[in-house]
């Protein structure tokens, strides 16, 4: 080829990348159908864009909370077991100012859902999505302005006639305690906000001479288990045996000479300069947990509402095991009573039947109650 | 205290740990005999089985007496044996010695494990990039891992085609790599009132850095033809329970965002969005969706559940803010840091990371005495925006009671705060967006504790 061909072809081959980046990418991806975007378009925004038709009562709302709500958030939604609590905190007086005053004079021990959303349809949208807990997005369109229509009963924001629809959602919005509570003016949206705090990067002699201010409590200090276990065993550092006091270790006690182990008394572990004779324990590798049941009672959440050995909604493994140990057919009952829920043995509130669960793993989670509900290896 | 100053030549046990005191005492007092080797020979027998008691005090490598040190002088089986074939693992693991350093929750942070934290060792990482398995954790109804032939993104709202594309789709396009880190709005929650936790992994454990690859979400957006004029925000969707859904303002969205598919050279983890999750860079991780299946275009945000009742920032007057995104600049010293414990007087390496959501670091400095007087700090390469950039300088401990400190400066010439001009505009329960200098006292025992100090 002659060196113009060449360059014409050149020519020509640019042309035509460059049509192909200009154009879209061909043959990747397809147009959404719209049985498609209505399945999956479900969000709804403050204006109320998005939210499909339908209503709910008070009273509707009720019989499906105290179904599938009320374990989680107390009858009433004001339960701190499983969640923070939904309602309380809020007023007549905040509804008519639309803000919340516990908010600002902090004189709520914790901020609920009501004392902090301003707009219904985030409710609305979160319970349509994301609620029952196990079973998110099972709720019919009706359920769901049912449940939220009860929730803000609860609140006190709608009576308990009260029906919630897409007609009158918009209303309710204007009445919520906290709907004046938000800010967008502040410098943490855009990457190029302002900053409302300002340091000055002083070298020398700066400020004043720094005073502590706030340390660890001794309680904390091993409250995250033995930090020894938690850093490596080598390198320029180790954790700190926190089994031990803060005070018991000192400096340089890791490297006695020999002779001076020689002329310690018979038993007593390699730790001159140490009081407590324990400080000598070895920092160990963390053992990882192996046990099937115990995993399978975290990963489906059964910990949410039962306690190792204690009460939360339900009654804590190490209780049920007691109770249920060495009888009969207990087995068998248990197994059913995990797959098909119950009421009335341990307490009024029931236990939804957990129906998407294998049997494989209910067996196994059964099995490790019956065997004494033993919490991890430490 | 003062034996290391009368006995410059000091012993520690191996290691392993596995040599008996006695014989280790004889050793270092008699020398090798040939008896003595032959007791060691059979220690390596057992020392795997031994090696989870590990000494918890360092090893010097002064040399114990004139025979020297027996890890030399007697050749241990792994140089004496033959070793393990190729692909006996056929997904690489860290070393046996290695499990100290995991994800780890903080216990009565949360109540329920699928809705909760898992916080990233960085007491014991390297440079800047998280290892994908100790990348940090936070779910809001719990992970799956989602088949990719399966799995969908939909890109709809104020679009000329709405689209779907299939995980083919989008690994056919034009993609890019990006290193950034990832924090979560509400690292350092802990510490707005007084310190709560002991260690780094739970004051900064919501903090990692990957290499990221996928396709800049302005392609897609391109692709469907989105609205330029009204297309002001767009809202990204997970694909689990929750559904997690964010606002992103579209000039961000052009910017710099990533449909993302890989993590540090492979695919994503499941626990980090398998197959897709948005990179949303220098804001918190609450944006960065995983399971990602929908973008929506639109013209005013959403005020989602995690805009509108959680990651809002309550101001002392009782305000919230809302849509609260960047992570401002942020250094934290991670070793020596809280819960560690210096072995010794004399020559240590200062090490940490630093970070900012408006850009790359310009600089590190380190104090020793609590704020007062400053050194700045080598940066390590690469330097690059919105991503983790490691920090080393040089510390010659005295012995004597020390807080160590960090402050890093990015390129905007924003200075990181001390926790008392945060609290002045902030109050103490905003929860989120704490990028206050952290203090590490240093005891004279060695011992690093956590503390406020200003």
């Amino acid at each position: 080829m002659s060196r113009l061909t060449d360059f014409v072809l050149a020519i020509a081959l640019a042309a035509s990348a460059s049509a192909a980046v200009a154009q879209t990418y061909a043959n990747v991806g397809r147009s959404a159908t719209s049985k498609e975007i209505a399945a999956w378009d479900i969000d709804v925004r403050p204006d109320f864009k998005g939210l499909p038709k339908g209503s709910g009562t008070v009273a509707r709302g009720q019989e499906i909370w105290d179904g599938k709500c009320a374990s989680c958030h107390g009858s009433f939604g004001e339960s701190n077991e499983v969640f923070m609590p939904l309602v309380g905190g809020t007023t007549k007086e905040d509804m008519k100012s639309g803000r919340v005053a516990a908010l600002g004079n902090n004189s709520q021990p914790q901020r609920t859902t009501l004392m902090k959303v301003p707009t219904v349809s985030t409710l609305w949208d979160y319970i349509n999505r994301a609620m029952p807990w196990t079973a998110p997005k099972t709720l019919s369109t009706d359920e769901v302005y049912a449940v939220t229509a009860y929730l803000l009963n609860l609140g006190q924001i709608v009576p308990d006639n009260f029906t919630l629809s897409d007609k009158n959602i918009a209303d309710v919005q204007k009445t919520m305690p906290n709907r004046h509570g938000m800010t967008q003016a502040h410098g943490l949206w855009k990457t190029n906000g302002k900053a409302d705090v300002k340091n000055a990067a002083c070298m020398t002699n700066c400020g004043i001479e720094p005073k502590i201010h706030s340390e660890l409590p001794d309680f904390a200090r091993g409250a995250h288990g033995n930090l020894a276990q938690q850093n490596r065993t080598f390198g320029p550092v180790r954790g700190v045996d926190t089994a031990q006091p803060a005070e018991a270790v000192k400096i340089g006690a890791t490297a006695q000479p020999p002779a001076t182990v020689k002329n310690a008394s018979a038993g007593t572990a390699a730790s001159v300069g140490t009081t407590a004779p324990a400080s000598a324990k070895p920092a160990e590798l963390a053992k990882p947990a192996d046990n099937d049941g115990l995993r399978l009672v975290k990963q489906h959440a059964c910990t949410a509402c039962h306690g190792m050995s204690n009460k939360i909604v339900g009654p804590g493994f190490t209780e049920i095991a007691g109770k249920y140990q060495g009888k009969a057919g207990a087995e068998a009952q248990m197994i059913a009573k995990v797959k098909n829920g119950g009421s009335g043995a341990w307490g009024p509130i029931p236990m939804p039947p957990q129906t998407h669960i294998k049997d494989a793993e209910i067996k196994s989670m059964v099995g490790w109650i019956m065997s004494g509900a033993k919490a991890e290896t430490k | 205290m003062s034996n290391d100053a009368k006995h410059p030549g000091r012993l520690v046990r191996a290691p392993e740990n596995f040599i008996d005191r006695d014989l280790a005492i004889a050793i270092t007092n008699d020398g090798l005999s040939e008896e003595r080797r032959g007791f060691l020979r059979k220690s390596f027998v057992t020392a795997g089985a031994l090696i989870a008691a590990g000494p918890s005090f360092g090893q010097n490598a002064k040399a114990p007496s004139a025979a020297g040190d027996p890890n030399i002088l007697t050749l241990p089986q792994h140089a004496t044996t033959l070793g393990q074939p190729v692909a006996a693992t056929p997904y690489g693991q860290p070393s046996k010695f290695e499990t100290n350093l995991q994800r780890r929750q903080s216990p009565g942070l949360t109540r329920v494990p699928q809705a909760s934290v898992s916080f990233a060792p960085l007491q014991g990482l390297f440079g800047i990039i998280t290892p994908n398995g100790l990348h940090f954790e936070r779910h809001h109804q719990g992970w799956y891992d989602i088949d990719p032939a399966k799995h969908r993104l939909m890109i709809n709202g104020l679009v000329k085609n709405p689209k779907v594309y299939t995980m083919d789709d989008l690994m056919r396009l034009p993609s890019v790599s990006r290193m950034h880190f990832i924090e979560c709005g509400a690292n350092s929650a802990t510490e707005w009132g007084n310190v709560a936790v002991p260690t780094v992994q739970y004051t900064h454990g919501m903090l990692s850095c990957c290499e990221f690859t996928g396709v800049p979400l302005s392609v897609l957006l391109d692709d469907c033809g989105f609205d330029r004029k009204l297309g002001k925000f767009v809202l990204a969707e997970g694909g689990d329970g929750s559904g997690m859904t964010r606002t992103i303002a579209m000039d961000r969205a052009l910017d710099d965002v990533i449909v993302a598919y890989g993590m540090n050279g492979e695919m994503l983890r499941p626990e980090n969005g398998y197959p897709l999750r948005l990179v949303v860079p220098g804001v918190q991780g609450v944006s960065w969706v995983k399971w990602l299946r929908r973008i929506e275009v639109g013209d005013q945000p959403w005020a989602t559940k995690d805009e509108a009742i959680h990651y809002i920032d309550l101001m002392p007057n009782g305000q919230q803010r809302q849509y609260t995104s960047v992570q401002e600049c942020k250094s934290v010293i991670t070793s020596p840091s809280g819960g560690q414990r210096l072995l010794d007087k004399g020559f240590h390496n200062i090490t940490g990371l630093a970070w900012s959501g408006r850009g790359k670091i310009k600089r590190v400095d380190v104090s020793a005495d609590g704020g007062r007087n400053w050194r700045t700090a080598r940066l390590e390469s690469p330097v690059l925006t919105k991503c983790l950039t490691r920090f080393n300088i040089d510390w010659t401990w005295n012995g004597s009671p020390a807080i160590l400190q960090s402050r890093a400066i990015d390129e905007t010439g924003y200075v990181q705060p001390q926790i008392n001009q945060l609290r002045a505009v902030r109050g103490t329960r905003s929860i989120y967006h704490n990028n206050a200098i952290q203090s590490w006292k240093i005891a004279a025992s060695g011992e690093v504790s956590n503390v406020q100090a200003y």
